[in-house]
């Protein structure tokens, strides 16, 4: 078993364009190295400077993972992450 | 070109007049890129300068587009002072390639500017609308 990703549509391009990947580690942090591994240039659209960039929603099954533990907070075979990518503006 | 029904450009702008000076924002969903289904979202910045969807309501919303094969077809939101055109930040942080970006502008109450845009990497253009009966 691994952990299930979920791609938005606007880093689908990383992807091959599929929907959802799988990866693994331990915790988001290790997820997102192995996912950089498998699909390289997604994790520089994630993550800056160490943590999760602010624009950009990454959820541990149900839960927005900034209130968990950001880029530290485990996961776990058969989880699923989803990443939106924030719609905000001016 | 954005086609869309008369009742859901009346549903945006009645949303956005009725958060005004704050900055009203929303979804219409549909399939095949045809806008059916009106969701107001929360403005969880509360600003008239800033919108941001709050990220637990997001998620709910898009699963169940996702779950109903849907997509977000329009994604609107309201300038409170200025024109109906997309700012800097609205450019930097657009992330729907597929959506149309709708625009409105309630500076004038007795007036409302609509417009639809395409927002793909960093190059806004504007499209036609056309209001459907």
């Amino acid at each position: 078993m691994a952990i299930e990703v979920r791609i938005p549509t606007i880093l689908r391009n990383y992807t091959d364009g599929a929907k959802a990947v799988s990866a693994e580690g331990a915790t988001l942090e290790e997820l997102i190295s192995n996912l950089e591994a498998l699909h390289p240039g997604i994790k520089e659209r994630l993550v800056d400077d160490g943590s999760l960039r602010r624009f950009v929603n990454v959820y541990l099954n149900d839960e927005d993972v900034r209130f968990l533990g950001g880029l530290g907070t485990p996961v776990s075979d058969g989880d699923t992450v989803t990443v939106l990518p924030a719609v905000a503006g001016g | 070109m954005l086609s869309i029904p008369q009742e859901l450009v009346d549903q945006i702008v009645a949303h956005a007049r009725a958060d005004h000076p704050d900055e009203a924002c929303g979804v219409i969903a549909g399939r095949n890129g045809v806008p059916e289904r009106f969701i107001p979202m929360e403005n969880a910045e509360r600003s008239p300068t800033f919108y941001r969807f709050d990220s637990m309501e997001q998620f709910r919303v898009w699963r169940e587009i996702d779950d109903r094969d849907e997509t977000p077809v329009v994604i609107y939101h309201s300038h409170t002072a200025t024109e109906a055109y997309p700012s800097r930040t609205d450019i930097s942080y657009a992330s729907e390639p597929d959506a149309h970006y709708v625009l409105v502008s309630t500076r004038d109450e007795n007036d409302v500017e609509f417009r639809s845009y395409r927002i793909l990497d960093g190059v806004v253009t504007e499209e036609e609308v056309r209001f459907l009966p």
